[in-house]
């Protein structure tokens, strides 16, 4: 459950960022998940309506913005799409695919009021 | 928030010292604050004096020159029926404070001298035995400081003593790893000596301790022969973190139906660098070849330091 730990950060930073720009309160924060990364949006949820209770972020919206994961596939030379973190190429089979996309842990921006 | 008390920041920090032996010391919260101001200094005047302001929400920028720029807001660009200040660009990774913490408690150990070692792993695999017998046969050729992750009782931080080596024992309570924070405090409180080696042992956890950088040199993870040969496979973000798999308790392979050479197969399959050492912590065999790499690399980041 290190969610609960990302989102404790997610809240904090959230609340920095809107403070610093004189904002009364949060409406919406978007995070960007990669599907490789190693967290679960739903626990991320689940650990927001913990988190969010008091703070400036108490009302608002999480939105999870899914990214799916990519690989560099050395042997086919193109992009291809990855379904895991270490899966092998869905063209070639080989396994000399590099990640490079689906592991984001991000959060892109907030609605403030 | 202390996941242990809800008081804060610190988690429980045991230096085994009068004062701080089982007691909570929530003496120095703390807290990072981050000052990364943008405001808009363009307008000589400012309008957000209040809530009697409110009608005159500006989402443009008046220059000396008397133009008007609306693209000069915070999200660099203007949306029809929405006042651009509503958004803020924050593009700013979850766990970008962890990670500055983190290059913090490295820049710390870097110029000591001092090198470290995250062990992680599951619960029982062996890593407090494993540090125990690194600390009696290596305590006459390099000093060794410990700081033990657990979330209760003070059990490891006693065995490491009892070693002879000093220890400081983190509580996380509630908390499934340990983050740079805790082992930045854990560090002040050590002090380990300049050139010295610094273990860290994480919670008993295969998962959660792999996303948090703590500013070790390392990641060593630690796995035992009575788990199956699949554990890379299955839990592939720890063993993508690590740099070293220390695969423990040989002396049981006789016993078991283990096959050591599939498990290191599929440790590389997520992780080609990963370099294997395969010991025995209570027979004590392959544990040379494991000192003979911790002693190596010891050395050269003592003589960086000297260096640098």
């Amino acid at each position: 459950m290190h969610e609960m730990s990302l989102m404790e950060s997610v809240v904090e930073i959230a609340c920095e960022t809107a403070v610093s720009h004189g904002a009364k309160g949060i409406r919406v924060i978007r995070l960007d998940v990669g599907r490789l990364s190693h967290a679960d949006p739903d626990a991320l949820l689940f650990c927001y309506d913990a988190i969010r209770r008091g703070s400036l972020a108490e009302e608002a919206a999480l939105e999870i913005n899914r990214i799916a994961g990519e690989g560099w596939c050395l042997d086919c030379e193109k992009t291809v799409p990855l379904e895991e973190r270490f899966g092998a190429c869905p063209e070639c089979g080989r396994s000399r695919v590099q990640m490079t996309a689906g592991d984001e842990l991000k959060i892109r921006d907030l609605e403030v009021i | 928030m202390c996941t242990v008390c809800g008081c804060g920041t610190d988690p429980v920090i045991d230096d085994g010292t009068e004062n701080g032996a089982g007691g909570h010391k929530h003496d120095h919260h703390h807290h990072d604050h981050e000052h990364e101001h943008e405001h808009e200094h363009e307008h000589g005047h400012d309008h957000d004096h209040g809530d009697h302001h409110d009608h005159h929400d500006h989402d443009h920028v008046h220059h000396e020159d008397g133009a008007t720029h609306y693209g000069k807001g915070i999200a660099g660009v203007h949306v029809p029926g929405m006042s651009q200040e509503k958004i803020i660009q924050v593009e700013r990774d979850i766990l970008s404070k962890n990670d500055r913490l983190a290059a913090a408690n490295r820049a710390h150990l870097a110029q000591r001298g001092i090198f470290a070692l995250n062990f992680v792993s599951s619960p029982g695999s062996g890593k407090t035995t494993l540090l125990a017998r690194m600390i009696r046969e290596l305590k006459e050729r390099m000093e060794i400081t410990v700081i033990e992750g657990d979330q209760q009782t003070s059990n490891d931080a006693m065995r490491i003593r009892e070693a002879g080596a000093r220890a400081v024992q983190i509580n996380t309570g509630k908390g499934c790893h340990l983050d740079a924070h805790m082992v930045g405090h854990a560090i002040e409180t050590l002090e380990p000596a300049e050139n010295s080696v610094l273990f860290i042992e994480n919670v008993g956890n295969l998962v959660c301790p792999a996303a948090f950088d703590l500013g070790e040199a390392h990641k060593v993870v630690v796995l035992s022969v009575t788990e199956g040969e699949d554990k890379p496979l299955k839990y592939p973000d720890m063993f993508a973190a690590a740099d070293i798999m220390v695969l423990n308790k040989s002396d049981l392979l006789p016993h078991l139906d283990f096959n050591t050479g599939l498990c290191i197969a599929n440790a590389m399959r997520v992780n080609p660098k990963l370099q294997t050492f395969i010991v025995s912590a209570r027979t004590g065999e392959g544990m040379e070849a494991l000192y003979a790499w911790l002693e190596a690399s010891a050395a050269r980041r003592a003589a960086a330091a000297k260096v640098a």
